[in-house]
């Protein structure tokens, strides 16, 4: 039963994507990208991946999508048609050659690791050090913390070059205002984004508490808080802020900085990013706090853009 | 076989019956209303039917009231999106007239 | 019981891939949308179920992820529509 259920979704999953890539029309893409996202959360539900499916699940399928969508519309704002064209056939082959040459690099590499030689067992004598359960959260928070510190940073990093993208004159503005254009819809996106932001920020709350022991972290629940902002964002329930505003800068940066903090102050206690004897979960879970709002506030701002001129809707209400 | 075995494929029955008949009536249906109508019975009876199934199986009350949420917030967002979609299909259906308007409504 | 959740989660699956090939058909955008949304539905149905199967109440979070995030895309695909004739 469990092998049909497995066949059926593989099917769907590669169906899915062969469609999202060779479509023309661009809404049909971004339609089967979510369709194939959502399937490839199944997917790692299927293994038993949980922390891997909320992740993709709400990146892959629910903020990506987004940023498609709103990426079409911009194109199509600009008197693109949004719809792919032919491209040379040699150009055509060489793609099919090196992706072909990555997948079977990428299987050999897979295939070639013993079955019993998995990450699990080195981690797992090691969690009780930590005193938290989630594997996952130890090999990003402790074990391998340098690889999400820095991830962090190419997330910010990532911010700046779009906000780098700002016309002259425009910097430190507001992004343009993402509401609704008419006016029914923007009450019901509204009032829907009034009970969704704060719903959003607690269940992304307690994605960041679950995510000690049970699956959950500070990037799922970053992307739902995200997702919140957005919403009400295009509802008109919050005003973007001025990206000068030095409280947004500051939810921007706590969680890399804290992080980083916490990573220098481990000198003291052996090495960089080791955390003290006892204080190791208190630690990590401050930093998944901050840092789950850093990295909300940052994509929705991501997703938001840059700042454009003539946005200067003066609205008080900052986010963050 | 006891019978809240019974009940629950009863309503895993009764879930899927609505997912299908949405499916279907999505795919057969002539127009973007009728569409939407037929989505609207997966989205909220669908789904509520088989999440109550797997919540009187599950057995206990934080399982039962952790699917609440997840149909409480399916039933919001569908209505929502329903909203919206259909103010969005009327607003196309009128522009139709109009032929100088963007072939996609007009988006920023 | 658990292998008629797994059942259920199958079916669940085949209603997707319905609801898929009216977005392939379209015709219209509105459609292709609408039928993200419902593969969404099916998807999250398919969570819980297999949730169930498992009794892993984990997967119950990835359902409420889902329908949290289901709206979004609706909401970005609409937010540029103006009325017929409204000014940009």
């Amino acid at each position: 039963m469990t092998f049909a259920f497995d066949l059926i979704l593989c099917l769907m999953i590669l169906g899915t994507a062969a469609i999202a890539l060779f479509v023309r029309d661009a809404l049909a893409a971004i339609a089967f990208f979510i369709a194939f996202g959502n399937l490839m959360g199944l997917a790692w539900l299927g293994l038993d991946a949980v922390n891997v499916a909320l992740a993709e699940i709400a990146i892959g399928a629910g903020v990506t999508g987004v940023l498609l969508i709103l990426a079409r519309a911009r194109l199509l704002a600009l008197g693109d048609a949004a719809t792919s064209t032919g491209s040379p056939l040699l150009l055509r082959l060489g793609a099919l050659a090196a992706c072909a040459g990555f997948v079977v690099l990428l299987a050999a590499a897979v295939l070639s690791i013993p079955p019993e030689s998995g990450l699990d067992r080195v981690v797992a004598p090691l969690m009780p050090g930590l005193g938290i359960e989630n594997r996952v959260t130890g090999v990003l928070l402790a074990f391998r913390a340098y690889d999400t510190l820095l991830e962090s940073f190419v997330l910010l990093g990532a911010l700046v070059a779009v906000w780098s993208l700002a016309p002259a004159g425009a910097w430190p503005g507001r992004p343009a205002d993402p509401g609704m254009a008419d006016a029914p819809m923007r009450r019901v996106a509204g009032t829907f984004g009034q009970l969704l932001l704060p719903v959003a920020l607690v269940m992304a709350a307690y994605l960041v508490w679950a995510g000690s022991d049970l699956p959950g972290g500070a990037f799922q629940a970053g992307t739902v808080l995200a997702g919140g902002l957005l919403v009400a964002g295009m509802g008109g329930t919050i005003g973007l802020p001025s990206s000068d505003q030095p409280l947004l800068r500051a939810a921007l940066v706590l969680g890399p900085v804290v992080f980083l903090a916490i990573g220098l102050a481990g000198v003291a206690a052996g090495g960089l990013l080791v955390y003290p004897a006892g204080l190791a979960k208190a630690l990590i879970v401050t930093i998944e706090y901050t840092l789950f709002l850093s990295i909300g506030v940052t994509l929705a701002l991501l997703v938001a853009g840059p700042p454009m001129p003539g946005a200067s809707d003066p609205d008080p209400e900052g986010k963050g | 076989m006891s019978w809240i075995d019974l009940a629950v494929l009863a309503l895993l029955g009764a879930g899927l019956a609505f997912y299908a008949a949405g499916s279907l009536g999505f795919l057969r249906f002539p127009d973007t209303a009728s569409r939407l109508h037929a989505l609207t019975k997966a989205d909220n009876l669908g789904l509520g039917l088989v999440a109550l199934a797997a919540a009187i199986y599950g057995g206990s009350l934080a399982v039962a009231a952790k699917i609440a949420l997840v149909w409480l917030f399916a039933v919001i967002a569908a209505g929502t999106t329903s909203q919206l979609l259909a103010r969005r299909a009327r607003l196309d259906e009128a522009r139709l007239d109009d032929a100088d308007s963007a072939p996609d409504g007009g988006l920023r | 019981m658990a292998d008629w959740f797994t059942l259920v989660a199958i079916f669940l699956l085949l209603t997707v891939a319905a609801a898929l090939v009216r977005c392939w058909r379209g015709p219209g955008p509105v459609e292709r949308i609408m039928a993200a949304q419902l593969a969404g539905t099916g998807v999250i149905g398919v969570a819980v179920v297999l949730g169930a199967a498992r009794g892993d109440a984990a997967f119950l979070d990835a359902a409420l992820i889902g329908t949290l995030l289901a709206a979004i895309a609706v909401t970005a695909f609409v937010r540029g529509t103006a009325k017929p004739g409204a000014k940009e």
